[in-house]
């Protein structure tokens, strides 16, 4: 009964789950207070960078490719909000657009990755046996595989763009979301409803998305966040290391990558794309961390 | 009362010899081995025994969930072992079960009215309206108002109110068999009442027959006609409701009659009550299974394992030496 409680407490976050009495509603304040400022300080940076990433396309912002020769490696000023990189460029706008990136992957990969994690970890623990190891020897052999070495080759080989790199991280987020559908699919699936169904002719497809998904999907969900600052940490390990998205539309981590070489001279050139991904990341960690509590049953109970 | 031996028309179930065997750190064990029994049309035979003793086991393989490992199980004549999981699907709707922890037996993400109609929407029924009224009106038989019921989620009902939707949810489908399998042993007292009450209306109006699976020998002595004990995986004693209450020819059976406890009767029956801890299933006892707390138990009952045979008409022991006109 305690984790019903959990998964309803979670979707009293979101109002259009709710049936909208008073009862209900006050309960819902309740509980987004018991959320704490830290979370909602996180979903504030986040709403943020996302507003000011979708914002691109109706305010015009400096361009971020344009070099201003009379402003190279330039301080903060009214003009260039954070200064400019050692080519000129704006780097307000520029960090504004490689967020861009940043979201695509952040918000593409985990989707990808907690879809193929579901069927694979659901089958898993749905019907154990056979499919259970042979799901394990895969997810182990990913995780065998020393991951950034893997991601270079396929990215070297097949060429670094979006698509390639949003499918490279994608598949690295497979095990994490294999084991996380896998347990809680083991949960539910004791449980008896499910043998009820089953009883009531129910056949196993119907079973592993009727019953068992809308119960497994909650924790899975809530865990992405966290598979998202992963994501983003990946895509910036994978351009700091050459093989991400080629200049010169701007990411996180080819500014930084781009930022060493004047670390000296100018260390902001790499400090505020720096500071932006470590803000995003610590956001999605926080947030992601206080919603896989409201829907852990072990560490809710207490 | 039809013959327990041998199959009459009305007789609705015949399970002969099954067993379901598991597998568990690389031992086979039996949950439960040869049971037989047959239920009637309109019967109501209770299955009562001390925990892990096999009841809900046998249940379940009468359900097919597992398909018992050995033996046969036929419902409305039909061998049910043998079928396929498309081929019992026809036949699940006249074969229904209700378990013990009805919030367990409610998917918490779902609305009532899905899972009422789920056996509706297996079974190929598309019509919405069609299926409404029949989820509203299976609610309204087991005194649910569907009114207020149809869009809530199981988490925000009672426990008795839970076992109530997943009646009515068996109910859908108007079997003609229910394997309860204690239905009401998560429930408090005053709602155990209730849903027994409610049972037996049911039983009524839609023409049940139950297989009523409990460890409370009160409640099973209330609501079956007859009573079948179980210990250690195997039948020991099968009767009518009275003769088993009254002249109980196992001494297991005799034993558990010991334990009920009765108004004004202070003494406490010192030499039927039962002693010991129960076996493990894992390796049990040479000849009768009950023989190490057998108060009776003599060196026959080590080398040979009892028949279960007819001591009287409709009166099945497995016992070398039972108990009788004592």
């Amino acid at each position: 009964m305690a984790e019903n409680a959990q998964t309803f407490r979670l979707l009293r976050l979101f109002p259009f789950f709710g049936k909208g009495n008073a009862a209900i509603a006050s309960d819902r304040v309740k509980k987004s207070r018991k959320l704490g400022l830290v979370f909602w300080l996180a979903v504030s940076w986040l709403s943020l960078c996302l507003l000011a990433t979708i914002s691109t396309n109706f305010i015009t912002f400096p361009d971020p490719l344009s070099q201003d020769y009379a402003a190279l490696s330039a301080p903060w000023t009214m003009e260039h909000l954070m200064g400019t990189d050692n080519l000129g460029r704006n780097m307000f706008s520029r960090v504004i657009f490689g967020a861009a990136t940043s979201f695509k992957i952040a918000f593409t990969s985990p989707f990808i990755g907690m879809g193929l994690g579901l069927i694979l970890g659901m089958c898993a623990g749905y019907f154990r046996g056979r499919v259970d190891s042979t799901v394990s020897i895969f997810i182990d052999s990913i995780l065998a595989f020393p991951n950034i070495v893997l991601a270079i080759a396929i990215l070297f080989y097949a060429g670094a763009n979006l698509t390639n790199l949003v499918l490279v991280i994608a598949f690295y987020t497979i095990p994490q979301f294999t084991r996380i559908s896998r347990a809680n699919t083991m949960l539910y699936a004791q449980r008896e409803f499910v043998v009820a169904a089953r009883a009531q002719g129910a056949s196993h497809i119907r079973i592993l998305f009727r019953e068992l998904l809308p119960n497994v999907i909650v924790p899975v969900a809530a865990y992405s966040l966290l598979i998202m600052s992963f994501t983003i940490a990946l895509e910036g390990t994978l351009s700091f290391l050459g093989v991400g998205l080629p200049p010169p539309d701007p990411t996180w981590g080819q500014m930084i990558s781009e930022g060493v070489e004047e670390l000296e001279e100018d260390a902001f050139i790499s400090f505020v794309p720096a500071a932006f991904m470590f803000l995003t990341i610590l956001s999605l960690n926080l947030m992601g961390d206080r919603l896989r509590q409201f829907t852990d049953v072990k560490a809710s109970s207490a | 009362m039809p013959d327990s031996t041998n199959t009459t028309e009305a007789t609705l179930l015949e399970v002969r010899d099954i067993t379901v065997e598991y597998v568990t750190q690389g031992q086979r064990f039996a949950a439960i081995s040869d049971v037989s029994m047959d239920i009637a049309k309109g019967e109501t035979l209770g299955l009562v025994g001390e925990s892990g003793c096999g009841k809900s086991t046998t249940g379940r393989a009468i359900i097919q969930l597992p398909t018992p490992t050995a033996g046969s199980v036929k419902f409305e004549g039909r061998e049910l072992t043998e079928l396929t999981h498309t081929d019992m699907r026809p036949i699940r709707k006249r074969l229904q079960i209700i378990f013990q922890d009805p919030v367990s037996s409610l998917n918490p993400r779902r609305r009532v009215k899905d899972i009422v109609a789920e056996p509706l929407i297996i079974s190929g029924m598309t019509n919405k309206a069609e299926i409404d009224a029949k989820v509203r009106e299976v609610l309204n038989a087991v005194g649910m108002d569907p009114d207020i019921t149809l869009d809530r989620r199981p988490h925000q009902f009672s426990g008795g109110q839970c076992q109530r939707i997943c009646i009515a949810r068996s109910l859908i489908m108007e079997p003609n068999l229910i394997v309860c399998d204690e239905p009401v042993s998560a429930l408090d007292v005053s709602v155990q009442a209730q849903i027994l009450n409610l049972l037996e209306d049911m039983k009524e109006r839609y023409g049940l027959t139950l297989l009523f699976i409990s460890h409370d020998l009160a409640v099973v002595k209330n609501i079956s006609d007859r009573v079948a004990v179980m210990y250690l995986g195997k039948f020991c004693e099968l009767a009518s409701s009275e003769r088993i209450y009254e002249a109980p020819a196992h001494p297991y059976t005799a034993g558990l009659m010991a334990t009920i406890p009765e108004i004004g009767d202070k003494s406490i029956d010192n030499a039927m009550a039962l002693t010991g801890e129960i076996p493990s299933p894992l390796n049990p006892p040479s000849g009768c299974r009950f023989r190490t707390r057998c108060p009776h138990a003599q060196e026959k009952c080590a080398a040979e394992e009892p028949a279960f045979s007819e001591i009287e008409p409709g009166h099945q022991v497995a016992c070398h030496f039972p108990l009788l006109g004592e």
